[in-house]
């Protein structure tokens, strides 16, 4: 392994460490005492020592806090104070739907992103890019849970295609399943590939006014061997590194559109958690999200190697 | 015969935020097989244009104009895949930037294997052989090692040398070199210049060799063209230019050349000659001589209209009306 | 100047943005004073009436008017971009202007810090704070707000470090003029326009983060109208009468698209340079 890729590494594990804290920090202490808020502002005292003592609320915050970790690290998430029941179990169901859904709609932006991107800088200028910038402006101003509303009036209330939401479970068969993912992924996609269709745009015409194209061109390549050849790799850099943003802003529209279509999904979960104040909940999910982000970063990070041999050098 | 390569009235049109700008302006010479021509002239003169009007590759929003010949058929008329087929395999190009004229991303001999696949048709096993050969012929030590490095590993006079692999592969008729040098150590600069040199000579290639500098085109070639404002403003063999330098422009740049010994006690009283004035802006050329308002023999004839190329001695040629007072007269 | 002018009135995106941000902002204040009725109003036996005169989009299913709400709702937006946008610009700005004067390590945690805060989407972390804090429009305004502090950090760091290594600032470097008075004199201003064109985008992406928690109910609180409430009020009633859900969506699909325009108008006019690059 690189030192590029040591070093990003060891990032990574800072970035947890410090998520995790701030994490704590923010639903652990600032709201106050999880027992009142599990029993109520009615609750015994007596109640509520008992319970303080059972969640281990009257030790010090920082063995609170490795307790917490430590149990992250060896699976063990909690329970939830509202649904009485292992956080790892209500997570493992919900992940079911949103991490295909997260990943559909991740294929469904880098597809439409590329392809429309990489075909308006072929066609600088043009009406094809003028057309696809000027659609790609209005995606990037529409909200895509009004987005989502949209394509359900069109495919569910007037042409009666779909269902306007619900989620069948894997159990009913593959097709019934994917066809429920089918809206609600096109919904979060279509910001996001307006987005990257821009970026993937301006990276593939920037590439193009490189020396190194014209040097290609002079070898007799033509200009579409040379814009796969050769531009493309090159203009990946950014594009990659957009995408990995992209795809925490993906998890985090989950929460939204999985809103919109019902869906029992972990963005709907940690919405219903928010609504109980299910502490214990949100911040395992939270944690959890941030663990997705930090990695698929750290995934983004080792792409780059990939692409560009410079990063392979051992001093970077 | 008709020479392998005649230039006809190139123009070359781009199109600039104030408009559009005639970057080449009729443009004519002739290259024989084998022949060395330099193209010398400041930055903004239109030398590189020229030469990227020859192949094809010029911004996307410049027009040509005019007719380029090689072996008689017109380049400008050609379709985009008939000029693929002779870019890189009858015409090749080095270019001014050996730092970023390489692809990053791939490594140096997948690079100059890419012109031997496309145009002679070879295998990647047989092109990879070929490239090595061809990194062993630049002077590239230890090219089995070399060959998969990528072009950051490399330095700049060793990238250079790749590009010249590069242009060398497909055995061109022609060699298109841009200012191969002026970004090299000036160390650097005389190995590769020999190199393109006994190149040219080994495989019997014609050679355009452009540069800024007058010294690069007397040590590397036989023929040229100083070029001033998107024109020919003087061509001939090295020597009868040096030797009679027709042009004022020409005699203020040979003036403007460093020399060993400038600035010892007796050379005091004469300081280093520079050209007054800047190249005028394309968009806004003067009807005239566009050296003119540079010059220090203009007369109003200079002004009014652009003067013809006048013979000056044996194929050599200056468009200049005050030859009187330049020929024979110490620079 | 009149050559600026000149060539903002021939920019489409800019003169397309202007418009559509001029008529917010005048739909927006005309509504302090007047609206066609009274949007709080409600009025159960007119609910979900279809247009009429005297209803020009209808009403919703409290019978209130959609159009009153609609202008209402644009004040709304309006309150929650400026105010988020303020807080983002002011604190942002500030660290960022720190950032680039100080350099070495101090630099360092800054823009690590903004590294770490932007790995969360907006909507993620606005959702962390109503949570907490519980929902209502004050929260989740502070929420972008809080998210806005990076985006002008980084913006103004990057800027302030190239004006920086400017001649003039060495010039006034060398003239022994202390790096609190040149960041004021020299790096701030140079850095407003780019900032103007970042708040204009950031602007745009308020209005959509804070119509995405109305929708969840975390933001704006009934009976305030807020375009995002509109929506998921509507969503109920989306098979018997689906033009509810199409007006807000409009609004805000609309005003966001005008302050994208413009800042990329703003941008261009600005820099033509880094437009041709776009």
């Amino acid at each position: 392994m690189s030192l590029f890729l040591a070093k990003r590494f060891a990032t990574l594990i800072g970035t947890l460490l410090f998520t995790s804290i701030v994490i704590f920090i923010v639903l652990e202490i600032l709201p106050g005492d999880p027992a009142l808020l599990i029993l109520g502002i009615d609750a015994q005292p007596g109640q509520l020592e008992v319970l303080r003592q059972q969640l281990g609320l009257n030790d010090p915050a920082w063995t609170r806090y490795w307790h917490w970790v430590g149990g992250l690290l060896t699976g063990d998430f909690g329970i939830s104070y509202a649904y009485k029941v292992p956080v790892w179990e209500l997570i493992g169901e919900r992940l079911q739907l949103t991490i295909p859904l997260a990943f559909i709609s991740m294929a469904l932006t880098a597809f439409l992103a590329l392809v429309l991107g990489v075909y308006a800088a072929a066609n600088h200028n043009k009406t094809g890019d003028v057309a696809i910038m000027a659609t790609s402006q209005v995606g990037i101003s529409i909200p895509s849970f009004w987005f989502a509303i949209l394509l359900i009036l069109l495919f569910a209330v007037h042409l009666g295609w779909v269902s306007a939401g619900g989620f069948p479970g894997w159990g009913a068969g593959l097709v019934p399943a994917l066809a429920s993912l089918i809206l609600p992924a096109i919904s979060l996609a279509i910001v996001q590939a307006a987005i990257l269709a821009r970026i993937t745009r301006s990276s593939v015409l920037e590439v193009m006014r490189e020396d190194f194209v014209r040097t290609a061109r002079a070898k007799g390549v033509s200009k579409r061997a040379v814009l796969w050849g050769h531009v493309l790799r090159n203009a990946m850099i950014p594009v990659i590194t957009v995408m990995g943003v992209q795809f925490g802003n993906l998890i985090a529209g989950t929460i939204v559109i999985e809103q919109v279509f019902t869906l029992p999904g972990l963005g709907r979960l940690m919405f219903q958690a928010i609504n109980q104040r299910d502490l214990e909940l949100i911040k395992n999910v939270v944690m959890l999200l941030a663990v997705f982000v930090v990695t698929i970063n750290f995934i983004v990070d080792m792409l780059y190697v990939v692409i560009d041999p410079r990063l392979k050098v051992h001093d970077v | 015969m008709a020479a392998l390569l005649e230039v006809e009235d190139l123009h070359v049109t781009l199109e600039t935020s104030r408009g559009p700008a005639d970057a080449v302006r009729g443009v004519s010479f002739a290259l024989e097989r084998g022949e060395t021509l330099g193209i010398v002239g400041e930055s903004g003169c239109g030398k590189s244009m020229t030469a990227l009007g020859l192949i094809g590759l010029l911004p996307e929003r410049a027009r040509t104009r005019g007719a380029v010949r090689l072996d008689g058929r017109d380049l400008l008329t050609m379709s985009e895949g008939e000029l693929c087929g002779i870019r890189g395999n009858r015409i090749a190009m080095i270019f001014q930037e050996p730092m970023t004229s390489l692809n990053p991303v791939h490594p140096v001999g997948r690079q100059i294997a890419e012109p031997l696949m496309l145009h002679r048709g070879l295998n990647r096993a047989a092109a990879r052989e070929e490239a090595l050969r061809l990194l062993d012929r630049v002077g590239i030590p230890n090219p089995a090692a070399r060959i998969d490095a990528y072009p950051h590993q490399m330095s700049g006079g060793q990238r250079q040398r790749v590009m010249i692999a590069i242009a060398l592969s497909c055995n061109p008729d022609i060699l298109l070199a841009d200012e191969p040098t002026t970004a090299l150590d000036v160390t650097i600069q005389g190995q590769i210049l020999d190199l393109i040199r006994d190149l040219v000579d080994e495989r019997g290639m014609s050679l355009i060799l452009i540069s800024h500098a007058l010294g690069v085109i007397a040590e590397n070639t036989r023929r040229m063209l100083v070029m001033y404002g998107g024109r020919v403003v003087e061509s001939g063999p090295v020597g009868e230019v040096f030797g009679r330098m027709a042009h004022p422009y020409t005699r203020g740049l040979f003036a403007a050349i460093p020399r060993l010994g400038d600035g010892r006690a007796r050379d005091r009283a004469r300081p280093l000659a520079t050209i007054t004035g800047t190249v005028p802006e394309l968009a806004d050329m003067p009807p005239g001589c566009a050296f003119a308002p540079r010059c220090d023999l203009a007369v109003d004839a200079c002004r009014l209209a652009q003067p013809p190329l006048l013979s000056i001695g044996h194929d050599h040629v200056a468009a200049c009306i005050r030859t009187d007072h330049t020929v024979g007269v110490p620079a | 100047m009149s050559d600026w002018l000149a060539r903002a009135v021939r920019h489409r995106s800019f003169m397309i943005g202007g418009i559509l941000t001029f008529v917010l902002l005048a739909l927006a204040f005309v509504s302090l004073f007047w609206t066609p009725n009274n949007p709080y109003r409600l009025n159960i036996r007119m609910r979900l009436k279809p247009p009429s005169l005297d209803y020009l989009l209808g009403t919703d299913a409290f019978g209130r008017d959609v159009v009153s709400q609609l202008m209402v709702g644009a004040q709304n937006s309006i309150v929650v971009g400026v105010i988020a946008v303020a807080i983002g610009l002011s604190l942002g700005v500030s660290l960022g202007l720190i950032g680039a004067a100080r350099r070495g390590w101090l630099e360092e945690l800054i823009m690590r810090f903004s590294d770490f805060t932007l790995a969360f989407p907006a909507v993620l972390s606005a959702i962390l704070l109503t949570a907490i804090f519980g929902p209502g429009s004050l929260n989740s305004i502070v929420a972008i707000g809080i998210y806005n502090i990076p985006v002008f950090a980084r913006l103004s760091r990057a800027a302030g470090n190239s004006i920086w290594a400017r001649d003039f600032v060495t010039a006034s470097r060398a003239c022994g003029k202390g790096a609190f008075r040149i960041t004021i004199e020299h790096v701030l201003p140079n850095i407003v326009p780019i900032i103007v064109v970042q708040a204009t985008i950031q602007f745009a992406i308020a209005i959509l983060a804070e119509a995405a928690l109305s929708y969840l109910g975390l933001g704006t609180q009934p009976p305030t109208p807020s375009w995002g409430r509109m929506l998921n009020e509507a969503q109920t009633h989306v098979f018997t009468t689906p033009s509810l859900a199409i007006y807000p969506g409009l609004a805000i699909a609309f005003s966001v698209l005008g302050l994208n325009l413009l800042g990329d108008g703003l941008r261009d006019l600005i820099d033509p340079k880094l437009a041709r690059q776009r």
